[in-house]
Parts: structure tokens; C-alpha cells; sequence
């Protein structure tokens, strides 16, 4: 029998407002312990929330990115459980009113596009941090002590949750590495795994191909990088296989992934079903947010990740790869963008670009996109040495390709070498910083001679007599 | 000499801008008054020896946080806590320059209306030491009745400043819901909470909510009054619709003296120009207590949630299980009565009661609001007994909790519904004040000023309660 997997994801993505969620202390991290907190955020008796509006404002705002409704009232409620780090003994969270629902977010792929069901996205606060002292590798098993760090107790979380709509670790892999982009363009959070600002959990199950049954989940958690969860993924997914492949059956149960060990079996434990006596939040007032915000947030919603690929593919003819590579970094499709609408050729701008200006660690953002197209369209007929000094210069300011494709140039050392000699010298600091390791500086040499001769001389030939003068 | 047992707010006030009295006098007369009568009445859990300010003294119900002061909520579990903030309204009455007398006593975390369930040993009637003086604010009623403090803040969910004020023979007033901060109110149940004063007369009592009313950008649920506060002088009630529920006024349980003294209040209203007619409140009155029964112990029950010996207070030891800590910390830390309503709370709240509990009191809340708000078309102002009853003797309810529940039977149903109430005292019934309740629509504490100061200058109760005036006189 054909299997298919059946995977949801739950992400929590912390917002990078200047503020807490419902108290005024900045946010920081790495601060040291306990240095951002006040009697609210400690949970004083008396106490009370004032909600971050901004906080409010970046939740609609990826609501709206996420392709969902924003609700015309929504409410905050308690989520009650006692905890070290939860000082109220509660979590002010959303429940069955949240500020976002029913979304779609549009994955591209390969194979098309495809769109993964967004149930909720819902604004909350952050737990503080228990630090475990004495154990292993701050581990709770074994340890002697457990502090609390109240640093990070009541930052803006938003909780998403996707349907179980992704069929592969890989579909996983992409959907969190978009979603992830997503919010760092959106300019609402860092989405740093390793900081914790960005964490998930994953919900797996199997089914024989074909049939639409939703069989028994299992919840993977704390893994700490996508690469990690997908391949987390795909082992339990060739586990329950194998379960029910010799009849048996999977049970319900959450495996605690050692984020330090990747190799390490993750611990199994039963889920309890936990009774968190929801109900309204007495101490604030319902959101409203306001339909003309609303609308006007829409409005401002900058082009995304998913859809940016999508547009490269179908404006450009570029293959589903080339687009992707590009949408990665905004800066590398403007360029590419810029280059093509000044007459480069589409696939040979985006090799170039995706593959040369990365590799030469130019920043994509300061290519003149002229400069760019006529090196494209050169880059057939000039030496490939040439192009590579050209590219390597790109970046520096009056750069001009002419000075790099000309056909008409010196290829005589000797008469080449007191140029060289003379802009070395015009350029001590340089130099000096070249020998220093930064090598970048070549293709500022070449362009400092290229212009002193009009940019008749060989950029080879340039490039060998300054090796041989920097004497590296 | 300073007679603190007669002396009102306002002639304090006079006193000390005409520099008759310095205000380092004066508040040596209330320390005095505190030695010479506080270890009868047991009024304060604590008193500030140097206090700061040029204004009228003011003591705060213990469930309000005071800077550097213990404040205890009247529980074991909060022994020696000293907040490092003022609640908003501590602030703004230090920012009107009233110098604070101390912290008064009350039920745990106030939950009770005898001030019997404090932690601290009960408050007594300065009507009658054998008597409870109310509760949970009964600290703070004691205290003012008692000649102990000039005016007094307390808090209110189902009736603890009305009740108090009624049963010691002061004015106390409930504000509407949202127009008082709740910020630094050590909480019980949020969606009902509001501090209100605790004064001698109807003008005190407007004096001190204009200190502390209006819009705090800490309390998310305030909002700006509509109206200034005006001090009320008018001395008629023409004009002024009356309504006299039914229900509020006949349900069973109210003494046949309390009975008598609001009968006789009612009447005088009409004499002063009001309209008077009665009217009926049914739904409010036979669901109003059962469904404050559900809502203030289920946002209790979460509300206690944070007192588990990990910061602030209390810690039993745990044997370095964190769950044993919490258990033993709840255990000690904790009377009976939050013990129970922590419980009946939690249960409301739970998987599959939900819906029947919590969910249906919140709809049932909606109805005695519409059915309250109906009301309001045709009258200005509802009338009935404060209490059911006079002062009860300590110990008459204790094991009781229903019967001592059903002390807040005629101010529970407005509470529900986020209206001002103002009690007024009317009358004695054996001897023992019985208090006049005056509800008004939201936003109305104007109108129940003006209604309540025109009755008290007509009803000519004398405050003082005798055996004390008889006391000082020997």
C-alpha cells in the first residue's frame, strides 16, 4: 500500500515591538536576568494588562498576509495552568474569537502552486524562561535548581496555525522557510530560531493514499532548525508507516525532540488532556479593529515572498528554482528586475545574478542595472576572467562595463605597469587594507586603472600585474 | 480639642484652610483616636506613624496597594508583602495631599461580608462590639463610624462597601463600573471590582470620588466621566423619578425594623418633591445571587492563581517538588472562604460545566442589565434596604456561608449590571443603623448624590453612634 502523509504545523512568532504585550518594559535579549520586567510583567498582586496596539496592528497585518479574515471583534481570554514561568497563573491568549482566522497562504512549488489552510492566527504573551541549573546542558532532568527569567514573560506571540494540509517534510520545509520570510519582510519579528523568536511545533499522521480519513496525530516538538524538523518529520513518518505496515496501531503522543542532539530518540510522552478553564480576559475590553485600518493595512501590504515567486516565474519565464533563489533575498530580485527591465535576457540575468554576484559577495543592492544588462549581454565575447573582475566590481560606485568589455584594449604589460604602480601608490590605505584580507579591494584597483586608460586595457592582464604588485 | 467622632470631611477640610488646625494636629487627633479605641474595634491592620501630606487624613482598605506599606488583602498568604508601586488611587489621593492613616482590615481578599473571614481576627461594630460591622470593607466602615479616620476607601464586587456603610451608620458609595481604577486593587473578581468611599456624609462622599474617579490609562476597562463631579447642596428632589422594586423591597429575608426605617425614608422622599411609584425587578432579584455566585468565584479562582510562593508572600516548603510547594503554600496560605470560592470557581470554569456555569451567568448578567436598563426609562433613581438586616452578632453566620451569602441579596443584582449604588443611613431598627440603597443608570453618581444628600439633611441621622458619644462625654 501507498502511503500519504499528513502534516500541520503550530508556529509561534514574536513580535519585535519596542514594548511588552501588555505592560511597558522594552524587550531585549541576551540582557541580563530579570532587568526587564515591573510589577505587571511579574504579576503584582493588583496588577493590570494595557495591550500593545502595535502589537495589534502586526497581528492584522500578518493576518492579512496569511490571506485571512480579520474578525470585526475579537477577545483575549485566560488560559489557566500553573507554572514557574507563567506568574499569573494564567496566559492572556486568544480562544474561540481570535483576531484572525480561515486564511490561505499560497506556497509555489515545483509542481505549481499550492495553498496551505491557515485556521487561526492569534495574539498572545510569552511565557518567561525556566533556567535549569545543575542538571545537563540545561536540561530539567537532573537538575538541582530551576530559576526563573522573567525577561521574556509577556512578549507578543503570535500563535499561527496551519490545516493539515502539507504532504511531505520538504512541502514542511518550504512552507516554514516562506512563512519565515514572510514576517522578517513584513518587518514584524526576527524569526531567528536560535533566539527562540521563531519556534514550532508538528502535528504527523499517515493515510493510504487516496482516502481523506485523518488517522491518529503525533505532535513533534522542540526542534530547533527546519533542516532538523524535516528530517524529523520524514523518520516518523516512515515510523507510523512501518507500525501500521505490520498491523499495528500509532498512539497519540507528543515526542520531545533533544534540540542539542538531533540523533538522540526524542522522549515520548502521553498527551494529557489538560482542562485550561478558558474564559474572557475581565481585565481588558474586547478588540475591535477598525474596518478602514483594517483595509488600509491591506492596502500597504507590501508584495510577499510566495507571491514574488510566483510573478518571477510567470513574468519572466524563469524556472520555479531561479525564482525562488531570487525571491530569497528582495535585494537580489530588484537587481534582477532592474537588469532585465534595462535589456538583459531574463535567464542569463538570473544565472548571473543568482549565481556570480552572490558568489562574488557583492551587495545586489548598489548594481546599477545597466551596467549589469551590458555585461550580460557581453558576457559571451569577453574573456571569462574579464566578466569575473567586472562582477567582482560591480558594486563599487562609478562602475561602468565599458571599462571591462572594450575591444580595443592594451594587453602590453610593460606598457600597463606604470598605471598600475601609480594607482597603487595614489591608494595606500587601500593597499594597505588589501593585504590586510580584504580582497575584495581587487576589483577596485581594476576599476581605479580601467579608468585612468578610458578603459582600454585587458582586465586579465590588469588583474595579473596587480597580483603581482600587491605581491599576493 | 478635635471630636474626630462628629468631625465630616468637609469641616476637616474647613479646619485646616482656615489653619484653625495644623494638619500634623489633626492627624494626632486620628493616631489618638486609633490608641484609645482601635484595640476594641480592631479597624486597622496597620498604621503609618509619620504621614505625609497637608490634606485630611484617609485610611484604605488593606486590598489597596500602598508603596513600601504591607498590604495583605486581609490573608496570611500576603503576610509582610510591601508593594513597590501605589495603586492609582492611593496616588491620587496622595497627589490631593491626603495623608494616609493606615490600612483597614477586611475579609480575605474580600470575600465576606462581616469581616470575620480576615486572617487577622474580626473588625466590631462601633454600634455594638458584640456586632460585625459588615464586610469585607468592614475595616474601613468601622473605622469611619468609629471616629478613626474621616473618610475611608474600600472596594466593592457584591455589595462590601454598601453593606459596611449600611450596617455602621455611614454613606458608601459603589461607582458605576469602569469609572474608578482598579490598578494596584489586590484583585477578586475583575469584572466586579470598584473602590468607593466611605464617609460620613453624602458630600464627603462626593468630594472623595472626585479625588479618585476618571479614566487611568493602567485599567484598560476605565473610562472618562461624563460629567464632573458636582458636590451635591440642593435640599429637594423635585423633579426626581423614584422607583421602589418590588422585589428588592420584599424579598424574604429583610427584618421588619429595616423594613419600617426605609418605608419612612421612601415617604419622606416624596415629600421632598419627588415622584415616587413602584415597580418590579423579578429576574434580577431571584437569579441575581446565584449568578454572582458563579462569576466572582470563577475569575477568583484565576485571579488567586498568582499567590503560589514563587515571588511575592507565603512559601511552605515542597521538598523540592514544585507542585508540593504549590499545594502546601495554598494550604497555609489560604482561609476557608478562598479556599472555597477558588473551588466552586475552578469547577465553574471546567471542561463541559462551562457552558451550563460561567457561560450562562454571563447571560443571565446580560438580562438583569436590560431589566435594570428597562427601569431606568421611566425612574432616575431605585430605592430599597442596603441589607437585608442590622448588624448580625459575630459568629451568627460563620458557619453558615449561605445565610452570610444572602447578606448581599438587594446589592448584588446592580452590581451585576456595573451601576452605582449609594447607601445612606435612614434609620435605627433595635437601636442599629438600617442603610437606604439608591441605584442609578451608569455614569448617575451626580444624580444619587444629589437624591442622597437632600434625604440626609431630611432624615437628620445623627452618625455618631451613642455608646461612643457617651464614652467621650464621661
Amino acid at each position: 500500500m501507498s502511503w500519504e502523509p499528513v502534516i500541520g504545523l503550530e508556529i509561534h512568532v514574536q513580535l519585535k515591538t519596542r514594548t511588552k504585550m501588555f505592560c511597558r518594559c522594552e524587550l531585549g535579549f541576551g540582557d541580563p536576568e530579570n532587568t526587564r520586567t515591573c510589577p505587571v510583567c511579574l504579576s503584582h498582586p493588583g496588577t493590570l494588562p494595557v495591550p500593545n496596539a502595535k502589537a495589534i496592528e502586526w497581528t492584522v497585518k500578518l493576518g492579512l498576509a496569511l490571506g485571512c479574515e480579520i474578525a470585526p471583534h475579537a477577545v483575549f481570554h485566560r488560559k489557566n495552568y500553573f507554572y514557574p514561568d507563567l506568574p499569573k497563573g494564567y496566559q492572556i491568549s486568544q480562544y474561540d474569537q481570535p483576531l484572525c482566522t480561515n486564511g490561505r497562504f499560497l506556497v509555489p512549488g515545483p509542481d505549481g502552486d499550492a495553498y496551505v489552510g491557515i485556521v487561526r492566527a492569534h495574539l498572545e504573551e510569552d511565557a518567561a524562561k525556566n533556567v535549569h541549573v545543575g542538571g545537563a546542558a540545561g536540561r530539567i532532568s537532573g537538575a538541582d535548581r530551576t530559576l526563573v527569567d522573567f525577561n521574556r514573560g509577556g512578549t507578543p506571540l503570535v500563535e499561527i496555525v496551519t490545516r493539515p494540509d502539507l504532504r511531505s517534510a520538504e512541502d514542511a520545509r518550504i512552507f516554514l522557510q516562506l512563512l519565515r520570510q514572510t514576517v522578517v519582510e513584513l518587518g514584524i519579528s526576527d524569526a531567528e530560531m536560535e533566539k527562540g523568536s521563531l519556534r514550532f511545533d508538528v502535528n504527523v499522521s499517515v493515510r493510504p493514499e487516496g482516502s481523506s480519513e485523518l488517522r491518529t496525530r503525533t505532535e513533534l516538538k522542540n526542534m530547533n532548525s527546519f533542516a532538523f524538523a524535516a528530517r524529523g518529520i520524514a523518520r516518523e513518518i516512515g515510523r507510523q508507516i512501518e507500525i501500521y505496515e505490520k498491523g499495528g496501531e500509532v498512539d497519540q503522543e507528543t515526542l520531545h525532540f533533544d534540540p542539542t542532539r538531533e540523533d538522540a530518540p526524542p522522549l515520548r510522552s502521553k498527551e494529557e488532556a489538560q482542562d485550561y478553564r478558558y474564559f474572557p480576559e475581565p481585565d481588558l475590553v474586547p478588540l475591535a479593529p477598525a474596518r478602514d485600518l483594517v483595509e488600509r493595512a491591506r492596502a500597504e501590504l507590501p508584495e510577499l515572498p510566495g507571491q514574488r515567486i510566483r510573478r518571477l516565474e510567470r513574468d519572466y519565464a524563469l524556472p520555479f528554482y531561479d525564482a525562488e533563489v531570487l525571491s530569497g533575498l528582495p535585494a537580489l530580485a530588484a537587481l534582477f528586475e532592474r537588469t532585465v527591465a534595462a535589456g538583459g535576457d531574463a535567464k542569463a540575468t538570473s544565472n548571473l545574478v543568482m549565481n556570480q554576484i552572490v558568489a562574488a559577495g557583492v551587495d545586489p543592492a548598489v548594481v546599477d542595472g545597466l551596467e549589469l544588462a551590458k555585461l550580460v549581454e557581453a558576457r559571451g565575447r569577453i574573456p571569462r576572467a574579464a566578466l569575473d573582475e567586472a562582477i567582482a566590481a560591480s558594486g563599487t560606485p562609478g562602475f561602468r562595463a565599458d571599462d571591462y568589455t572594450a575591444d580595443t584594449a592594451i594587453t602590453d604589460a610593460e606598457e600597463l605597469r606604470p598605471v598600475v604602480e601609480r594607482i597603487l601608490e595614489g591608494n595606500p590605505s587601500q593597499v594597505e587594507a588589501y593585504r590586510g584580507g580584504k580582497t575584495g579591494l581587487l576589483g577596485f584597483f581594476v576599476g581605479q586603472v580601467m579608468r585612468e586608460l578610458g578603459g582600454k586595457a585587458n582586465p586579465k592582464v590588469v588583474n595579473e600585474l596587480l597580483r603581482e604588485q600587491l605581491g599576493l | 480639642m478635635i471630636d474626630t467622632l462628629r468631625l465630616t470631611a468637609e469641616d476637616a477640610a474647613a479646619l485646616l484652610e482656615d489653619g484653625e488646625v495644623a494638619a500634623a494636629e489633626l492627624h494626632g487627633a486620628y493616631l489618638e483616636a486609633i490608641r484609645a479605641r482601635d484595640e476594641e474595634l480592631h479597624a486597622y491592620l496597620t498604621t503609618v506613624d509619620a504621614p505625609e501630606g497637608e490634606g485630611v487624613p484617609i485610611a484604605f482598605k488593606d486590598v489597596i496597594s500602598t508603596r513600601g506599606i504591607e498590604t495583605t488583602a486581609g490573608s496570611k498568604i500576603l503576610a509582610g508583602y510591601r508593594p513597590v508601586f501605589d495603586a492609582t488611587v492611593a496616588k491620587r489621593c496622595k497627589q490631593a495631599g491626603l495623608p494616609l492613616l493606615g490600612k483597614t482590615n477586611m475579609d480575605e481578599f474580600a470575600m465576606g461580608s462581616s469581616t470575620e473571614n480576615s486572617a487577622y481576627g474580626p473588625t466590631r461594630n462601633p454600634w455594638d462590639p458584640e456586632r460585625v460591622p459588615g464586610g469585607s470593607s468592614g475595616g474601613s466602615a468601622a473605622a469611619v463610624a468609629g471616629g478613626l479616620a474621616p473618610w475611608a476607601l474600600g472596594s466593592d464586587t457584591g455589595g462590601s462597601v454598601k453593606q459596611p456603610a449600611s450596617l455602621c451608620g455611614i454613606v458608601g458609595l459603589r461607582p458605576t463600573y469602569g469609572t474608578v481604577s482598579r490598578y494596584g486593587i489586590v484583585a477578586f473578581a475583575s469584572s466586579l471590582d470598584q473602590v468607593g468611599p466611605l464617609t460620613k456624609t453624602v458630600r464627603d462622599c462626593a468630594r472623595l470620588y472626585r479625588i479618585i474617579a476618571g479614566r487611568d490609562a493602567y485599567d484598560s476597562t476605565t473610562v472618562e466621566l461624563r460629567e464632573p463631579v458636582e458636590i451635591p447642596a440642593a435640599e429637594d428632589l423635585r423633579g426626581l423619578r423614584i422607583g421602589v422594586p418590588r422585589e428588592l423591597n420584599e424579598v424574604e429575608g429583610i427584618e421588619a425594623g429595616v423594613t419600617d426605617a426605609v418605608r419612612r425614608a421612601i415617604d419622606l422622599c416624596g415629600g421632598l418633591g419627588a415622584e415616587v411609584a413602584t415597580c418590579e425587578l423579578p429576574r434580577s432579584v431571584e437569579y441575581g445571587l446565584a449568578c454572582y455566585y458563579l462569576v466572582a468565584p470563577s475569575e477568583a479562582s484565576s485571579n488567586l492563581a498568582r499567590y503560589d510562593g514563587v515571588r511575592y508572600g507565603l512559601r511552605a516548603e515542597g521538598n523540592g517538588a514544585i507542585r508540593e510547594m504549590y499545594e502546601r503554600t495554598r494550604d497555609e496560605g489560604f482561609g476557608d472562604e478562598p479556599k472555597r470560592r477558588i473551588m466552586l470557581g475552578t469547577y465553574a470554569l471546567s471542561a463541559g460545566y462551562y457552558e451550563a456555569f460561567y457561560g450562562q451567568a454571563q447571560k443571565v448578567r446580560t438580562v438583569i442589565a436590560r431589566e435594570h436598563a428597562a427601569l431606568f426609562e421611566r425612574f432616575d433613581v431605585l430605592v430599597s434596604p442596603t441589607s437585608p438586616t442590622v448588624a448580625f452578632r459575630l459568629g451568627e453566620k460563620t458557619e453558615n456561608p449561605l445565610a452570610m451569602y444572602l447578606s448581599d441579596v438587594l446589592t448584588i443584582p446592580s452590581n451585576m449590571a456595573g451601576l452605582p449604588g449609594l447607601s445612606i443611613p435612614c434609620g435605627l431598627s433595635d437601636g442599629l443603623p438600617v442603610g437606604f440603597q439608591l441605584i442609578g443608570p451608569q455614569f448617575s453618581e451626580n444624580t444619587l448624590f444629589r437624591a442622597g444628600h437632600a434625604l440626609e439633611r431630611a432624615l437628620e441621622f445623627d452618625f455618631v453612634p451613642p455608646r461612643l458619644a457617651a464614652k467621650d462625654r464621661a
